[in-house]
């Protein structure tokens, strides 16, 4: 009996103690879609009250103010790094694991090896290297690092992929006379969704979120995105308060949309690398 | 076959090609620009020898960036590693349901996915004198004598904006340390419970051993983003106020990109790249054991 009460009293505490994590993650984030529709008056007067009237024009206001660019600029550069880092990283951790490679071993380590380099210590450099090749202050100046620093990461993902790949299938194939590229795109390339679908979403997060590359290589308010526009946004807006608030919904949404429709393939792809920002 | 294996190079060329020139390159010539005094504005470079690292070593400020470096690690330690290995323990305990067990975790987790200067800004108004979350609760709850301006006051500001980062990344870390224990055989838990051992048991001495190396690997991804940090301290502080929240990122970006001088912000650099390579040296190692 005392051990069914002490079970029944662990479970209160422990479920009232996550309740209050709950709160301790959602109230701010409540909070600030609270204020993003108030009028600037009524958040000074109490940030706690809900709007008299919802103010959606703050975000309409956000979204022509800067955002529109800012989004359809992170848009771009996104898709374009993602589908270029899973194309390369997908064709070269195919090699190494499945063909004839001299100094594959030495190439493995070289790509894997970049996995210990911080991007902050190339900035400098790379920032007089784009600013020689005449790219800085474009989407290459972004687009390029961003690329080059998923590689590693991406090629250790599905190489340990490719590598237990059974090669029944290849073997097949390549009987029937496919080419080696025809294999890797019409057979290898359409099995490997899982693990394509997981490293293209890790880099897809880094990508739209990363901050010190597009903060240092773009000057130009018409190339820049979203990271990097919230916090000019600020300096610019000063004081319209409600209208920044409105601008870090729109910054965050696209991420935690896609996190509830994706939960498994996110965690999938979060957990097999355990790399963080 | 000669012309076949040929043809295998260029899967890798591209992959390859990008590493070597766009990550290798800029770091081994950030080495070489650390010996010398150069500006952006002109092609002049004079070599000073080690005159950079004598410098930094000579600067207090370096000293408190490495010192907030260090802070911040131990304290996301504490949060990320200790708590998230907590919150994970229970969540995959017997006392929490399965159901709302998944809504907690993926609640938890929902921080990490927000870009850090959406984060960063929206801490940087929660925290704001006069209309900040965390002022207006403390007058709520009757302990107004606590309000202060968070993050100018030289006192709080570097603890404020470290809370922020344990506040998004807990949930990150946890979920690394449920996946692993997902992974432990249930036999090993059910013979323990024969032999009549209660959660707390059950948890240190099955739970913890089994998933040592996801704790060795979080540690360590926990370490390196603390030496990594940047655009939390840049958004939020600027390394003010007084320099106290300065880090070594925001250290570099400041003398490379404000006062321009890339030499000496190309030393800080290799000072930053020389920690997190030992330390990323330490997280491949246990990778390739597992």
């Amino acid at each position: 009996m005392a051990r069914k009460q002490l079970r029944i009293i662990n479970k209160i505490w422990i479920n009232a103690f996550f309740w209050l994590l709950m709160l301790l993650i959602i109230y701010p984030l409540f909070w600030m879609i609270q204020n993003s529709l108030k009028t600037s008056t009524e958040l000074f007067i109490n940030s706690f009250t809900f709007p008299e009237v919802a103010q959606f024009h703050n975000y309409t206001d956000a979204w022509n103010m800067g955002f529109s660019s800012f989004f359809l600029n992170s848009v771009l550069v996104t898709v374009v790094s993602v589908a270029f880092t899973v194309l390369f990283a997908a064709l070269c951790a195919y090699a190494l694991a499945r063909l004839e490679l001299r100094f594959r071993k030495v190439i493995l380590y070289l790509i894997i090896g970049g996995l210990l380099l911080s991007p902050q210590s190339a900035l400098i450099s790379l920032y007089r290297i784009f600013d020689a090749l005449n790219i800085y202050n474009t989407y290459l100046a972004m687009i390029v690092p961003y690329i080059a620093f998923r590689i590693p990461f991406s090629v250790f993902l599905m190489y340990g992929y490719f590598k237990e790949f059974p090669s029944d299938l290849e073997d097949a194939a390549r009987i029937d006379g496919c080419s080696t590229s025809k294999i890797f795109f019409r057979i290898v390339m359409p099995i490997s969704r899982p693990i394509i679908a997981a490293t293209a979403i890790v880099s897809a997060i880094f990508t739209w979120n990363e901050f010190l590359f597009a903060l240092v290589f773009i000057e130009s308010e018409e190339l820049v995105t979203i990271p990097v526009g919230l916090s000019r946004f600020r300096d610019a807006l000063q004081t319209n308060w409600t209208g920044m608030m409105a601008g870090i919904v729109i910054a965050s949404l696209p991420m935690i949309i896609a996190f509830l429709l994706m939960s498994k393939a996110f965690i999938r792809g979060l957990t097999a690398g355990s790399v963080k920002g | 076959m000669r012309r076949k294996l040929y043809l295998n190079y260029l899967y890798v060329v591209p992959a390859l090609g990008f590493v070597l020139i766009f990550v290798y390159f800029p770091i081994l010539m950030n080495f070489f620009n650390s010996l010398f005094s150069m500006s952006s504005y002109s092609d002049s470079k004079t070599f000073v020898g080690l005159d950079n690292y004598v410098r930094i070593f000579n600067d207090p400020i370096f000293y408190t960036a490495i010192k907030n470096n260090f802070l911040y690690a131990a304290f996301s330690l504490l949060f990320q590693v200790g708590l998230g290995l907590f919150l994970a323990i229970l969540l995959e305990g017997r006392y929490v349901g399965k159901r709302i067990g998944t809504f907690f975790r993926n609640v938890l987790f929902i921080p990490s996915i927000i870009s850090i200067p959406a984060v960063a800004l929206l801490w940087y108004f929660i925290y704001n004198p006069q209309i900040g979350l965390l002022n207006g609760i403390l007058d709520t709850v009757g302990m107004g004598a606590f309000k202060t301006a968070w993050l100018s006051n030289p006192k709080t500001a570097i603890y404020s904006v470290i809370a922020m980062s344990q506040w998004q990344y807990t949930g990150y870390i946890m979920i690394l340390l449920v996946v692993a224990i997902q992974k432990i055989p249930r036999e090993l838990y059910e013979s323990a419970e024969i032999d009549g051992a209660n959660e707390f048991q059950k948890a240190v001495h099955i739970t913890i051993p089994s998933i040592r190396s996801m704790l060795v690997v979080t540690t360590i991804i926990t370490v390196i983003g603390s030496f990594k940090l940047f655009s939390e301290i840049y958004i939020m502080t600027g390394g003010g106020p007084y320099n106290t929240t300065q880090v070594l990122g925001t250290y570099m970006y400041r003398s490379a990109f404000l006062f321009d001088e890339m030499g000496f912000g190309s030393a800080v650099a290799v000072i930053i790249f020389v920690i997190t390579f030992l330390i990323s040296i330490f997280q491949l190692k246990t990778f390739s054991r597992d």
